[in-house]
């Protein structure tokens, strides 16, 4: 069992997976993302109270939603370089990273778009909106540390500590609308309980959430296959690779 | 499992725990200063301080709002279903803004226990539905129990 685990660490390995896997992520990703989002934002039914403004949520969640899990996937990642010493932990670390800051930066940007007509403001220090930024802040470090250390394994260590320090702020995020008094509202989407919308407006949105994911598969793999190819140089099947490549 | 690697799996559990249990402790000794507003029942025992600028939220109460015809000036009651708090503001409400909604309200109390406010913002909640379903649901609320039952059952 632990030579597979091994094996999954190889990046050689993991270069030839991702390889056959990443045009089927894009294509599924690509086809989900845009039916939820078409779907919500031009044929979804309008909100009672908010009117057409509302529709921003299809893209609001799946960012917010993506935000949060990569952290939590990084964590995990994080823990394994910790742990195992796995190479590939840490080239995910590293590659989706920013992809994180983006999401989480693209959350908190829709949400003060959507704040202004609804609540009136574009920002205000609640305690959901403050812990969203504070992850935007994590991803920023864990970015920063990384560049700042020079050497790859004393890197891989640090941002892995760091990594694991700010991951108590996602249940923060996650539960700061429960508890503590917010002006944001609670969860539509909850694991025990049907969703707080009708069938015509949670399925387009799990649509883009689902095509998100898929999405950030696509993204995870290709950055992940060029930091390997940059950490590999020097092997032998990364100059095959890159003669076969020439014409 | 290498014994390393269980030793190095423990610091890593520790150390999670650790900053889980310090994370908890802090905000908790702060849960006061991170809850945005003081609802209508803190105000009325008082935990509210007086002349400081503070948040009130809670529902606008049906039937509550008082508009100046010749100003912006508007009154209300902001309400918990236990306590509430009459509310003074001067200023463009937000297009939420509505009897039965939520509200956050940025201003002072004065001595009579009223709260000046100059900001509201409005708050809606997590429930969403179209126009149709909202308007079948008041109808049914509003008929007689029975018929409120099969109103509300189609599609979803």
């Amino acid at each position: 069992m632990w030579q597979f685990f091994h094996k999954l660490g190889s990046p050689k390995w993991f270069y030839g997976i991702a390889t056959r896997l990443m045009p089927w992520l894009l294509v599924v990703g690509a086809a989900l993302l845009l039916a939820g989002v078409v779907w919500g934002l031009a044929f979804a039914p309008k909100d009672y109270l908010q009117g057409n403004s509302y529709r921003i949520i299809f893209i609001h969640v799946p960012t917010a939603f993506l935000a949060q899990s990569v952290y939590i996937m990084m964590a995990v990642a994080a823990v394994v370089t910790l742990v195992w010493r796995m190479k590939l932990a840490d080239v995910f670390v590293k590659a989706v990273a920013p992809v994180g800051l983006v999401l989480t930066f693209l959350a908190l940007f829709t949400g003060a778009v959507w704040g202004k007509p609804t609540w009136g403001t574009w920002w205000i220090w609640d305690a959901r909106l403050t812990s969203m930024l504070i992850l935007l802040f994590l991803y920023g470090g864990v970015i920063a540390l990384d560049r700042a250390i020079n050497d790859e394994k004393s890197a891989a260590r640090a941002v892995s500590v760091l990594v694991l320090v700010g991951v108590v702020n996602i249940p923060i995020i996650k539960y700061s609308v429960e508890w503590w008094n917010t002006l944001h509202q609670p969860a539509t989407f909850k694991l025990t309980e049907k969703p707080s919308m009708p069938a015509e407006m949670w399925v387009p949105l799990l649509l883009s959430v689902l095509g998100l994911y898929f999405i950030f598969g696509w993204l995870a793999c290709l950055r992940m296959q060029t930091e390997i190819i940059f950490r590999e140089q020097r092997t032998r099947w990364v100059k095959d690779l890159v003669m076969a490549g020439r014409p | 499992m290498h014994p390393i690697r269980k030793k190095r799996l423990t610091i890593v559990l520790f150390l999670l725990a650790g900053i889980g249990v310090a994370v908890a402790l802090t905000t908790y000794a702060l849960r006061q200063n991170i809850n945005l507003f003081y609802d209508p029942s803190q105000i009325a025992a008082g935990e509210a301080p007086r002349d400081v600028r503070i948040r009130a939220g809670g529902m606008v109460e049906e039937g509550s709002v008082i508009r100046d015809p010749d100003s912006l000036k508007v009154e209300f009651r902001v309400t918990d279903f236990n306590s509430s708090v009459p509310v003074e503001y001067t200023g463009i409400l937000p297009d939420l803004f509505a009897e039965g909604q939520g509200v956050v309200a940025m201003g002072k109390l004065d001595g009579q226990g009223r709260f000046v406010a100059d900001q509201v913002l409005a708050k809606h909640d997590e429930n969403y539905m179209p126009p149709e379903v909202a308007d079948a649901l008041e109808k049914a609320s509003k008929a007689q129990p029975k018929a409120g039952e099969t109103a509300q059952s189609p599609s979803y």
